[in-house]
C-alpha cells in the first residue's frame, strides 16, 4: 500500500493486503466485538458473551473496504494530489462574493423557519440546538481559526455564562436581560484569568491545559453543592419573557396580551428567534472584528508568532483579547441555554461538549463563517439523524441502542475529515485583508496541509 | 505518622501505574512532537482485553502465589500484543498519513482517535462498570501503631516490583539496543536520521507499539489494583498521565517514572488529607503549575524554539 508504483492489475498483491488488513482487524476486533463481558450473572461476577458472527461481520466488512479502497482509491503520487483543483472549488465557496450571496439567502430561510408547516416542537428544539451551536462555533473560531490557540476547554465558559444566569436569578432575582451582558463579562473575566497565565505555552501544550482548566470548572460544579447544586444542578431557573410578558395562559400574558390564541409552541418560537439574533449580533461582531486590526493581528500570530512580535505586535494583549472576545460569546450562549433548559447541571458541560464545538469549527474550515454553519448543520442534524436509524436493530439485535452510536462515528467523522481534508470542508486560510489583489501565497499550499 | 506511611504505599502503588502509562506519552512526544490523546484509551482498551482475557482463562482468587502471578504474566502477554496492535493501527492509519501537515491536525485527530476508542469499547461492552473480584488478595503488615496499623498487600508489591522490572528492562532497551539508538537519532534530528539510513516509520510505530503495550500493563495492573473498570477510565488515567510526562520533562524516561510517582503521591495525599472529591483538581492543577512555571519539567531539557 505504502509504495504502490506499478499501474498493472494487481490481484493477489490486493488479495494479500486485505487479508493482512483483515487478521489485524480481527486481532483488533477479537476482544471487544467478539467477546463480551456480562454482569449479568450470579454474585461471582462477570462471565463471557460470545458473539461469533459480529465478529465475522466486522472482519467481513473491512476486507471488502480494504478491497474497494485498493480497488478505488488512486494510487498515491507522492504529495501531487489535485489539491488545486480541490482548493478551487473551496475558494469558490470561502470567497467573499459567494458568502455574501449566501448569507442572506441562510438568514432569510432562518427567519422563515418557525413558520414553515413542518415546523413542530420537535424540528424547532432542533433549530434552537443547531444555532447555538452555530453561534459557540463562532466563539471558539476566533480563538482556534483566527489566533491559531486550540482551546480545549471552550466547554468551561459555556458553563460559566450558564451558572451565572442560574445564579443570579435564584439570589438576586435578575431577570434574563440583564443577566445575558453579565454573563458574557464574567465568561470574559473567566477568559483573561485562564489566558494569562498560559500565554507563554505553544500549542499543544496550552491545549491540555485549557482541557484540564474546563475539567476543573466542571469538577468545581459537581462538588461545590453549596452553591451550584452538586450533580443535581440548579433548576426552576426563570424562563426569559417577551417585553415583561411572560409566556402562560393568563391575561397579562403575550398571548392574551397581543389577541393570539395560547400556545406552547409561541415561547419555543420566541427562544428560536432569541437565539438567532445572539447569533446573528455574533456573526456580524466576529465578522467586522476580523477586519479590524486586532482580528489581522490574531491572523498573524496564527501564521508566526515569532514574526508577529518581532514586527510590534503585543502578542500578550492579542492572545488575551481573543480568548476573552471567544468566552465571552460562550457566556452568552450559555447564559440562553441556562434560560432555554431553565435547568442547569455540570453534566452537561464534559468535555464531549467542547470536542463538539471544536469539531464543528474545524471540519467548518477553521477560519470560515460559513463553513461554521454548514457543519454545525451537518453535526447536529447528522447526530439527530441517527436516533432515526431504527433498521439496525435488525443487525445488532433488538437491545440495541442506535444513539450510542452517534458518538461512535462523531469521533470516527473526526479522523476521516482530518485524513481527507486537514483544513475542514470550505478551507482557506487565506488572510482576510489584503492589499489590492490576493497574491498566492505559501498558505494556499499550506491550505491543505501541505508545506 | 503510620497514617502517613500507609498513603506513602498507596501513592507509590498508583504512582507506578501512572509513570507506566506516562511513558507512552513522553516517547511520543519525543520523537514526532505530538501529543497521542489517544494513549490514556489504549490503556483503558488493555484493561479490557486483560479482563477478558482473565475471564477466558478462569483466573479466580487462588491461595498458590506463584500459580496467579504466572497466571497474570500470560494475560500481561497477551494483553500487550493485542494493545500494540491497537497501538501500530492508530498510528498507521491516523497519525502517519498527517505527519508533516500543519501543527494541530494530529492532535485534533488524536482526539477523535480518543472519542471513537471510547464509544466503541462502550458500544461493543456496554456502558456499565465491570467488576473483578481481587485475584492475588492478602498482604503483610508492616507496622502496627497503637491506632493505626500500616499494610502492604501483595497486589502492591507485585505492581512496584513489576513495573521497576519493565523500567528497567525498558531504559536497557533504549540505552543499548539498535532500536533504542535509532529512535533516540529520529528523536534528535528526523530528516538525518532517514538520510543515514534509519527507517523512520517502522521506528516511530515500534514507539506506538512499545508505548501501547505498556499502557496495557499499566491497564492490568489498574484492574486488579481497583478491581473495576469502564470505557471512562482512560480520560482522566490520560491526562494525569500526560501531567506526569510534562512534570518529568517530556521526552526523558526517568523523568516520566518519576512524574508519575509524583503525581500519585499528590492524588493520594490530596485525597486523604483535604478532600477526595477534589484530587482531580489537585492534579489538574499541577499540570497547570508545571507548564507555567517549568514547562521543561524535572529532567527535561529547555526546549528552543527555532525559526
Amino acid at each position: 500500500m505504502s509504495t504502490n508504483t506499478q499501474t498493472s492489475f494487481d490481484l493477489i498483491g490486493m488479495l494479500k493486503r486485505s487479508a493482512i488488513a483483515t487478521i489485524i482487524a480481527f486481532l483488533l476486533f477479537l476482544p471487544t466485538l467478539g467477546l463480551k463481558t456480562s454482569a449479568s450473572g450470579g454474585v461471582d461476577g462477570l462471565f463471557l458473551q460470545y458473539r461469533w458472527s459480529l465478529l465475522a461481520m466486522g472482519c467481513a466488512a473491512i476486507f471488502i473496504g480494504k478491497m474497494a479502497l485498493e480497488l478505488f482509491a488512486k494510487p498515491k503520487d507522492g504529495q501531487q494530489k489535485p489539491a488545486a483543483q480541490a482548493s478551487a472549488w473551496a475558494k469558490a465557496i470561502a470567497s467573499p462574493k459567494t458568502a455574501k450571496a449566501v448569507a442572506p439567502l441562510l438568514m432569510i430561510f432562518a427567519i422563515a423557519f418557525p413558520f414553515l408547516p413542518f415546523a413542530d416542537r420537535y424540528v424547532l428544539d432542533i433549530g434552537i440546538l443547531i444555532i447555538t451551536y452555530v453561534m459557540l462555533g463562532w466563539g471558539l473560531q476566533i480563538v482556534v481559526g483566527l489566533a491559531g490557540l486550540l482551546d480545549l476547554g471552550y466547554v468551561a465558559f459555556y458553563a460559566v455564562g450558564a451558572y451565572s444566569y442560574a445564579l443570579l436569578s435564584a439570589h438576586f432575582g435578575f431577570g434574563f436581560w440583564m443577566c445575558l451582558p453579565l454573563a458574557g463579562i464574567l465568561a470574559a473575566a473567566w477568559g483573561v484569568i485562564l489566558g494569562f497565565p498560559v500565554l507563554r505555552l505553544r500549542g499543544d501544550y496550552l491545549a491540555i491545559v485549557t482541557l484540564a482548566f474546563g475539567e476543573i470548572i466542571r469538577i468545581i460544579l459537581l462538588n461545590w453543592r453549596s452553591f451550584t447544586g452538586g450533580s443535581n444542578g440548579l433548576s426552576s431557573i426563570p424562563r426569559p419573557s417577551f417585553f415583561g410578558l411572560p409566556f402562560n395562559q393568563e391575561p397579562g400574558g403575550f398571548a392574551a396580551t397581543f389577541g393570539l390564541e395560547y400556545s406552547s409552541l409561541q415561547r419555543i418560537i420566541f427562544l428560536y428567534f432569541l437565539i438567532l439574533a445572539l447569533a446573528t449580533f455574533t456573526f456580524f461582531v466576529t465578522g467586522r472584528l476580523r477586519r479590524l486590526p486586532i482580528g489581522r493581528a490574531w491572523e498573524a500570530l496564527r501564521e508566526d508568532e515569532i514574526a508577529c512580535r518581532s514586527l510590534g505586535i503585543n502578542t500578550v494583549n492579542t492572545k488575551l483579547s481573543a480568548f476573552a472576545i471567544g468566552a465571552m460569546f460562550g457566556g452568552f450562549a450559555g447564559s440562553f441555554f441556562a434560560a432555554k433548559q431553565a435547568f442547569v447541571s455540570p453534566e452537561s458541560f464534559n468535555f464531549m461538549e467542547s470536542a463538539t464545538i471544536l469539531a464543528i469549527v474545524v471540519l467548518g474550515g477553521m477560519s470560515s463563517q460559513l463553513g461554521v454553519v454548514f457543519s454545525a448543520i451537518a453535526m447536529i442534524g447528522g447526530i439527530e439523524l441517527l436516533r432515526q436509524l431504527q433498521f439496525l436493530k435488525v443487525i445488532f439485535g433488538p437491545d440495541f441502542d442506535p444513539s450510542q452510536l452517534r458518538l461512535l462515528l462523531f469521533g470516527l467523522a473526526m479522523v476521516l475529515m482530518m485524513l481527507w481534508r486537514p483544513r475542514g470542508i470550505v478551507s482557506t486560510r487565506t488572510p482576510t485583508v489584503f492589499l489590492k489583489d490576493e497574491k498566492t501565497v505559501s498558505a494556499a499550499m499550506i491550505s491543505q496541509g501541505r508545506g | 505518622m503510620n497514617y502517613f506511611l500507609q498513603q506513602l504505599i498507596n501513592g507509590v502503588t498508583l504512582g507506578s501505574i501512572y509513570g507506566l502509562i506516562a511513558i507512552g506519552y513522553t516517547m511520543v512526544y519525543g520523537i514526532i512532537g505530538m501529543i497521542n490523546f489517544a494513549h490514556g484509551d489504549v490503556f483503558m482498551v488493555g484493561a479490557f482485553v486483560s479482563l477478558i482475557t482473565i475471564i477466558i482463562f478462569g483466573i479466580t482468587g487462588t491461595s498458590s502465589v506463584a500459580l496467579g502471578i504466572g497466571a497474570l504474566i500470560l494475560v500481561a502477554a497477551i494483553s500487550m500484543v493485542i494493545a500494540g496492535v491497537y497501538g501500530w493501527t492508530i498510528e498507521r492509519l491516523a497519525y502517519r498519513p498527517l505527519r508533516g501537515s500543519f501543527r494541530l491536525a494530529p492532535l485534533i485527530t488524536a482526539i477523535g482517535v480518543s472519542i471513537l476508542l471510547q464509544n466503541f469499547v462502550q458500544a461493543t461492552q456496554g456502558a456499565r462498570v465491570k467488576p473483578l473480584n481481587a485475584i492475588i488478595s492478602g498482604g503483610f503488615t508492616v507496622l502496627e501503631g497503637n491506632d493505626f496499623v500500616v499494610r502492604v498487600t501483595y497486589m502492591q508489591i507485585l505492581i512496584v516490583v513489576l513495573t521497576f522490572v519493565l523500567m528497567t528492562g525498558f531504559t536497557y532497551l533504549i540505552s543499548k539496543t539498535s532500536l533504542g539508538r535509532a529512535q533516540r537519532a529520529c528523536e534528535q534530528d528526523m530528516k538525518m536520521a532517514t538520510l543515514l539510513g534509519i527507517d523512520v516509520n517502522r521506528t516511530i510505530s515500534t514507539t506506538f507499539v512499545i508505548g501501547a503495550a505498556l499502557a496495557a500493563v499499566a491497564g492490568l495492573m489498574y484492574l486488579l489494583y481497583y478491581g473495576v473498570i469502564d470505557f471512562y477510565i482512560g480520560f482522566s488515567a490520560g491526562i494525569k498521565a500526560f501531567t506526569a510526562a510534562v512534570l518529568g520533562g517530556v521526552g526523558s524516561l526517568p523523568g516520566a517514572m518519576l512524574g508519575g510517582l509524583v503525581i500519585g503521591l499528590i492524588e493520594v495525599f490530596f485525597a486523604a488529607y483535604f478532600s477526595s472529591e477534589y484530587k482531580d483538581v489537585a492534579a489538574f492543577s499541577m499540570l497547570i503549575v508545571v507548564l507555567i512555571f517549568m514547562p521543561q519539567g524535572l529532567l527535561g531539557r529547555p526546549e528552543i524554539e527555532k525559526v
